[in-house]
């Protein structure tokens, strides 16, 4: 039976050649000039640029934003969807799940044009309901989840217990459901902090967030300071998946 | 009541929600090249988007079979390399088992973005012209995880000694593997190719930046170019609203018939 | 005996996972159409000798010959042996039917063929009219009986079963037993039975082998395996017993529970530490006190169905455990009988731990992986290889694992009627016994200390 850990090595070798390989490219432009030589230049020209961090910040508020947001709407509906009393129908969750499975482009390009026909101007205000738009199932998904698989004794216990329906509601399952909503703001933060394409049509272009810079850059042969700006993201990215514990919920499994 | 209010909040998430996609699908049934003015029924660019025949953009055919082609090439290889690895994965002990997990999750985790670029830096480094073979090769980087994702649970879920009793009975390795093992890993493969392919169907960032310039475009890419160009192609509008009914169709039989499966398990 | 009536001859058998020894020099003869069972608790080793037997794994060491023919490293698709796995293991894609025909079809047995075996070992195990049935649809009890049909259709030499009834609820467990030896006497082949169940083991087999920690403890038929253990674990391991220290004062006297006892064993030598063996249905107990060996106080009284158990507070403070067909109200004074034939006397297998040793320096000694503090020594230069003492009593348990100098899990228990002794599982693998009045359980994790003085270091 050991052999057969050998047929894990093809695809050991595609990761390393198309995974950690990048990575780690990516690491090495960000410290090269344009001819190749080790230089810090990129990170100093960053940090000094006011527009740049400026840009940063922005992204980040709404990308924080976007996620509290998402919360506060997505956790009543998956607490609700997963309330066999409250919700018995099977179809509201599908509806739910099945924004996930159109593509953002679209769905963003309908918003956008939504937005210009109801005669609101683009702007941060649209950005930031655009993107609640595209991420909330996201965020309502591994929380629905988590609490549909719940064990259900749980909260009986703690109603045996004495525990009020709030107090129910606060002390278990809300803790319990924790790793869901962790889950939700990985499939929502990640996503938001480093989009371009959608803040680009949800402002027409007047907002930029970091993810068009990168992309820019990137398209203007700035290679060496897009991979720069990369890897503050990468690092960005780190910080937020060290949320996530190592057992990590099924989440994106069983959508089908 | 409770169950009132809470019905009231869900239905009008969900009309807030998908506002915008019905109002393209209204309007996917009126001639108006401006979106929201409304100048009659008809079906002409239903007509147009099957004859393809539209003025000047005749390439959104051309980038609908692109995505088609790259979807299902990248979900038959990643399916195929997913599930090969799994079985891998599986029999693996310590440490190399966590370390190969944790490079399949790195293009989970990473946004499509830094995918992206850094597949684009890797092309540049080893001087590859970037185009049709390029995106593909990406497309297969962040499809595979999720193959392996969706075998692996069936293998660990297997009785360990499933594969044994197969040899026990006098099937030699690769019978054992034919007539066990890959029946029984199928779910999981079928999952996993379905999600690479609609992982594929989805993809912008990454497409965006591993397609070169020879002016390869996918529906995402077309998209985002016919977008910030100004004019939505009026066409777009009713390939919207079919995909959205399909995949509405498709899900609400899965998804239906799943949830009834698993409610009459917990009874 | 000619070896050629041996069906399966395992000789010298090792194995280790990593560090871990799990088989040791293991060697079993089986004859032609025996039944023979495999007992020992989990870790023994046991399923690892059954599974090498399938073919599923390599021997580090030794040699298996099926038949007299070497299989040694004949892969399991090759073997004439077919395997009932614990948790069934049949191929839930795959109906009934198809199960059971997997192996035959594999053999490209003609269609008509496989059809009459497939009925006839399903009538066998009771399950006709069952073959079209999704195997996942099936009990626990007809899952098994699918498993067995599958395994015997084959028409193996040998079957091999590894704890084939452990999954099923006691009623049904005894039903298969009985219908498991019917079967093995229509059969007429040899099975090979792996289980924990020592009552299984009893019941059905014709040649039990005890197994602990990957060696052999003894190899017997089930009357001789409960009437003559040949250590305390066997002793302790099958049924309920007594199990004591004792000392032989010279032949066929024997002193233990503070009394010395008429015994019919012989061979001890004189004033020898040994371990004494009475099973609790062997202890006469009785109102009246003259006419006693010794006298006790009952201390508590349960009925058990056919007899009442008994625990007895001996006049020397040890307890006993006691059966009889009558009740005796607790706190009563009752007189205590035992008759040489039924007082089963053992060789010690050890009367202190020794573990090997290295002189750090004058006053410190290294051992089990750690440094320990000793008394002053002389005549011995750091480096010297030593060997290292200490009594089983001398050594500290604590709470804390962290506290102490080793850290380790009970591993093992034995009640000796006045003190428990220990099986510790150190950290590293290394076993280390202890008796004390403390009560721990099995599984506990324990902090280890052993003081200065209690260190005896020998050449």
């Amino acid at each position: 039976m050991t052999k057969r850990s050998s047929w894990a090595l093809p695809y050991a070798i595609f990761l390393v050649l198309f995974v950690a390989l990048p990575l780690i490219l990516i690491i090495f432009y960000a410290f090269q000039d344009g001819s190749g030589n080790f230089t810090l230049g990129n990170f100093t020209k960053f940090f000094t640029d006011a527009d740049a961090i400026g840009t940063f910040a922005l992204s980040l508020e709404v990308a924080i934003e976007n996620t509290l947001i998402c919360i506060l709407l997505g956790y009543p509906a998956a607490w609700i969807l997963a309330n066999k009393k409250l919700n018995r129908s099977a179809v509201t969750i599908v509806l739910f799940i099945m924004p996930m499975w159109i593509n953002a482009l679209m769905r963003t390009l309908a918003t956008a044009e939504l937005f210009h026909m109801l005669g609101i101007q683009l702007g941060k205000g649209t950005l930031l309901v655009g993107m609640v738009y595209d991420y909330l199932p996201f965020m309502i998904y591994p929380i629905y989840n988590i609490l549909n698989k719940m064990d259900k004794s749980y909260s009986e216990a703690a109603a045996d217990l004495g525990a009020t329906p709030w107090q129910v509601f606060w002390k278990v399952q809300v803790p319990l459901s924790m790793p869901g909503v962790i889950s939700g703001v990985m499939m929502v933060f990640m996503p938001t902090v480093s989009t371009f394409a959608i803040s680009e049509f949800l402002t027409n272009n007047k907002i930029k967030l970091f993810g068009t810079i990168i992309q820019e850059n990137i398209n203007s042969s700035m290679w060496n300071y897009g991979a720069a700006l990369s890897l503050v993201m990468l690092v960005i990215i780190g910080i937020t998946s060290l949320l996530q514990d190592n057992k990590k919920e099924d989440v994106s499994g069983g959508i089908v | 009541m409770k169950r009132f209010i809470a019905q009231c909040y869900i239905w009008l998430l969900l009309i807030v929600l998908y506002a915008p996609i019905v109002f393209i699908a209204i309007f996917s049934f009126t001639e108006s090249k401006v979106l929201g003015n409304w100048t009659g029924f008809s079906t002409k660019l239903y007509q147009n988007l099957f004859t393809g025949d539209m003025q000047g953009t005749g390439s959104l055919m051309q980038a609908i079979e692109n995505t088609l082609i790259i979807a299902l090439i990248a979900a038959v290889v990643s399916t195929v390399l997913g599930s090969i690895a799994a079985i891998g994965i599986h029999n693996m002990r310590g440490k190399t088992k966590q370390a190969i997990t944790f490079m399949n999750n790195i293009p989970m985790l990473n946004p499509d973005i830094i995918t992206g670029v850094s597949l684009f830096l890797l092309f540049v480094f080893l001087h590859i012209s970037q185009g049709y073979a390029t995106v593909v090769l990406a497309h297969i980087t962040f499809c595979t995880p999720y193959v392996v994702l969706n075998v692996l649970p069936r293998l660990t879920q297997m009785n360990p000694n499933i594969y044994e009793a197969a040899l026990d009975l006098g099937a030699t390795p690769f019978q054992a593997l034919r007539k066990v093992l890959l029946p029984l890993l199928k779910p999981g493969m079928i999952s996993g190719f379905i999600l690479a392919f609609t992982m594929s169907l989805d993809d912008f960032a990454v497409t965006f930046f591993t397609r070169g310039t020879i002016g390869l475009d996918t529906l995402s890419t077309y998209i985002y170019t016919d977008a910030r160009k100004g004019g939505l192609t009026p066409e777009l509008r009713p390939l919207i609203t079919l995909m959205f009914v399909g995949i509405l169709i498709l899900l609400i039989v899965i998804n239906i018939r799943k949830i009834r499966n698993s409610d009459n398990e917990a009874e | 005996m000619n070896s050629n009536d041996y069906i399966i001859e395992i000789k010298n058998i090792s194995k280790s996972f990593g560090d871990k020894c799990i088989l040791d020099d293991v060697s079993i003869n089986v004859k032609k159409g025996e039944f023979v069972t495999i007992l020992g608790p989990s870790g023994c080793g046991k399923t690892t000798m059954l599974r090498l037997l399938a073919g599923f794994g390599q021997a580090d060491k030794g040699e298996i010959r099926i038949n007299g023919e070497d299989i040694t490293n004949v892969p399991p698709h090759q073997r004439p042996v077919n395997t009932v796995f614990q948790r069934y293991a049949l191929f839930p894609h795959l109906d009934v039917y198809e199960n059971i025909a997997f192996g035959l079809k594999l053999q490209k047995v003609p269609a008509e063929e496989i059809d009459k075996r497939v009925m006839k070992v399903l009538k066998m195990v009771s399950m006709t009219d069952y073959e079209d049935r999704d195997v996942e649809s099936l009990s626990g009890g007809q899952q098994q009986r699918v498993a067995i049909a599958r395994a015997i259709a084959n028409q193996p030499k040998v079957l091999l079963l590894d704890e084939p009834l452990a999954a099923l609820d006691l009623k049904m467990r005894k039903d298969m037993q009985i219908e498991l030896k019917e079967m093995h006497r229509k059969l007429g082949i040899t099975f090979i039975y792996v289980t924990h169940d020592q009552e299984e083991a009893l019941t059905l087999s014709d040649t039990i082998i005890v197994m602990n920690e990957g060696k052999i403890q003894q190899i017997g038929t089930p009357t001789d395996i409960y009437n003559e253990p040949q250590n305390s674990f066997v002793a302790d391991f099958i049924g309920e017993s007594n199990i004591l220290n004792g000392k032989m004062i010279k032949d066929r006297v024997v002193e233990f529970v503070g009394h010395e006892f008429e015994c019919v064993d012989e061979g001890f030598g004189e004033n020898v530490d040994v371990d004494v063996v009475v099973r609790p249905e062997d202890i006469y107990i009785m109102n009246r006190l003259e006419g006693a060996q010794f006298t006790g106080k009952v201390k508590s009284c349960t009925f058990k169905g056919v007899h009442y158990e008994m625990f007895v507070d001996t006049d020397k403070n040890y307890e006993l455990m006691v059966q009889d067909y009558n009740a005796f109200e607790p706190d009563s004074e009752v007189g205590l009988l035992i008759r040489p034939a039924d007082i089963q006397v053992m060789h010690k297998e050890r009367t202190c731990n020794t573990f090997e040793g290295e002189i750090v320096d004058e006053t410190h000694v290294r051992f089990l992986g750690e440094t320990f503090e000793c008394l002053q020594q002389e005549g011995f230069a750091a480096g010297d290889k030593v060997k290292v003492e200490v009594a089983f009593s001398k050594i500290d348990l604590i709470d804390h694992p962290e506290e102490g100098m080793l850290s380790g899990d009970v591993y093992f228990l034995l009640y000796k009627g006045d003190h428990y002794h220990l099986t510790i599982m150190t950290d590293d693998g290394d076993h280390i016994w202890v008796d004390t009045n403390d009560i721990w359980d099995k599984g506990d994790l324990v902090g280890i200390n052993i003081a200065p003085q209690d260190i005896k270091i020998v050449k």
